[in-house]
């Protein structure tokens, strides 16, 4: 039995040899696979920082009447806080809001000298409110408006912003639903290209095979050395592809940093290592035996 | 040993003309250490006969016997035991396009698993027989006609199976390659293997004096012990 074994990964081996252009060829199909595998595996997390992002930036903000005291205000935000839809709230006095003014628009002539002719601080004291997922804002807002502390609200600038808030959620949940669409699609795609091209790999030696069948060979004896060649290609592609994502994230980590500071791929990259190369193993050595397998059964039923 | 009841080979044909029957309600048996030619046209029914003993088609009807064991009844995991103990010469050689001579005629013994020493020494001892010794490491493409069949022979013969089937081995052969294989058939023969030969070449039947089974039109015309080609 071990003989047997050993025997067939010899001629599997050698059969690779043999054929080393049209191998090359299915180890190229199959980088190209193992590549599109990485990139689906790559963008998740990526695609979730992005998101994450664009969620940050989305809040609410709770303006209190001109009269109403920090200490009022500070035991509403611990009452808020309370809230389960809600992630963090923060507050900004009235004039830590003038100093956010004037900080931002110091160099704007105009409005400066309106705050000046104005003579006393026209902004409200706040509570900016972050929920955990754009879609729990509108219930934040129906507590807050039937709360005790109602009354104290000036406004909550929430229905300015409601557009742009739902915008953003039905942006996330497209993209993730997109992502999911064409994740599938490129899969197929790959497989199939993946698959027939082993195919016409075998297709050559169909004859071989069925003569094997006809002298004596068992079904094993025959498949074994097909399968030895797709897990050698498999296993090949990945250990390509790795050294090509590795470079590719490497020389692309610090132009991806100037454009979303947030993202560095090559961290992504080293703390998914073991991962990673098991999915790019898996995905090559998988596509080559299932693809050989299904390919020589074709030529063994003889 | 080998016994073949009552079979029948019928092909199914297209555009709804009658099937074609390639062996009509054959019989005949053959004992063990006998030497048989099948004779007949081209398209008598002697390479499908060849096809329903290894099992590479089934019968429309009827059974073949291998001592005892009904071979079209055998799942496909079993046939490779049936064919071990079945040497093939194929008309058109059979052999492995991507593999030298040597590798060519050692493939049975490797799935047979036998030994590495086994397979050296008796592969080195057949290609002795059949004068391939220097075209060991070639590639069949590399190989004459002569050649190619001597191989196929080496290759049949390999694993001392209990039957050599030999389909026109001598079809692509000029007069003098014809006997030279010829006599390695008797020579096999005489060992103690049976051998069944299917031929249409006149001269070879008529110098063999063995037992001749004639086939016209998918049935036996003549079986005779010691026989000649009529037809």
């Amino acid at each position: 039995m071990l003989r047997l074994f050993k025997r067939v990964i010899k001629t599997g081996w050698k059969g690779f040899r043999r054929n080393i252009g049209l191998s090359l060829a299915t180890i190229l199909i199959m980088v190209i696979v193992i590549s599109l595998a990485t990139l689906l595996f790559l963008l998740n997390p990526v695609s979730k920082i992005l998101i994450a992002d664009i969620e940050k930036k989305v809040d609410i903000s709770v303006y209190f009447k001109e009269d109403i005291s920090s200490e009022y205000i500070l035991e509403v935000e611990s009452e808020i806080s309370k809230i389960p839809e809600v992630k963090d709230v923060e507050y900004t006095s009235k004039d830590q809001a003038l100093e956010k003014f004037i900080e931002k628009h110091q160099d704007d002539p105009v409005l400066m000298e309106s705050l000046t002719e104005l003579g006393s601080n026209p902004f409200l004291a706040s509570l900016n409110i972050m929920a955990w997922e754009p879609s729990q804002y509108e219930q934040v807002v129906n507590l807050l408006e039937t709360s005790s502390f109602r009354n104290l609200i000036d406004k909550v600038d929430y229905y300015e912003r409601k557009p742009v808030i739902e915008k953003v959620f039905s942006v996330v949940s497209g993209l993730n639903k997109i992502g999911i669409f064409f994740s599938i699609v490129f899969a197929v795609i790959a497989v199939l290209i993946a698959f027939n091209t082993i195919r016409i790999a075998i297709y050559n030696s169909g004859e071989e095979i069925s003569i094997m069948r006809l002298i004596g060979a068992s079904n094993w004896f025959v498949r074994g050395p097909f399968l030895i060649q797709g897990i050698i290609i498999g296993f090949i592609a990945a250990l390509i592809t790795l050294f090509i994502t590795f470079g590719l994230c490497c020389g692309f980590d610090a132009r991806i940093k100037t454009i979303a500071p947030d993202i560095s791929i090559y961290s992504i990259l080293v703390s998914n290592f073991f991962f990673l190369f098991l999915i790019q193993l898996a995905t090559g050595i998988g596509l080559g035996i299932i693809s050989s397998y299904i390919a020589v059964r074709k030529y063994l039923k003889i | 040993m080998l016994s073949i009841n009552n079979i029948t080979k019928a092909y199914p044909s297209r555009r709804g003309n009658s099937p074609t029957i390639a062996l009509d309600n054959v019989s005949f048996e053959i004992k063990g250490k006998e030497f048989v030619s099948i004779v007949g046209k081209s398209g008598a029914g002697k390479t499908t006969l060849l096809k329903l003993i290894l099992a590479e088609e089934k019968p429309s009807n009827g059974q073949i016997l291998f001592d005892d064991l009904n071979i079209h009844e055998l799942k496909s995991s079993q046939l490779p035991k049936l064919r071990q103990r079945i040497g093939t010469v194929f008309q058109d050689y059979k052999l492995f396009p991507s593999k030298t001579t040597y590798e060519n005629v050692a493939y049975v013994m490797e799935a047979m698993g036998a030994s590495e020493d086994e397979i050296q020494r008796d592969v080195s001892q057949i290609l002795g027989i059949v004068g391939l010794t220097d075209r060991a490491d070639n590639f069949p493409n590399e190989l004459s006609g002569g050649e190619k069949q001597r191989a196929a022979i080496a290759r049949a013969l390999i694993h001392r199976p209990d039957i050599i089937l030999a389909d026109e081995p001598t079809g692509n052969l000029d007069p003098y390659h014809t006997f030279d294989i010829i006599r390695l058939l008797v020579k096999i023969y005489k060992l103690g293997t049976t051998v069944i030969l299917a031929t249409h070449d006149k001269e070879v039947i008529n110098s063999l004096g063995k037992r001749v089974i004639t086939l016209d039109q998918g049935k036996v015309v003549r079986d005779e012990e010691r026989g000649r080609f009529v037809l």
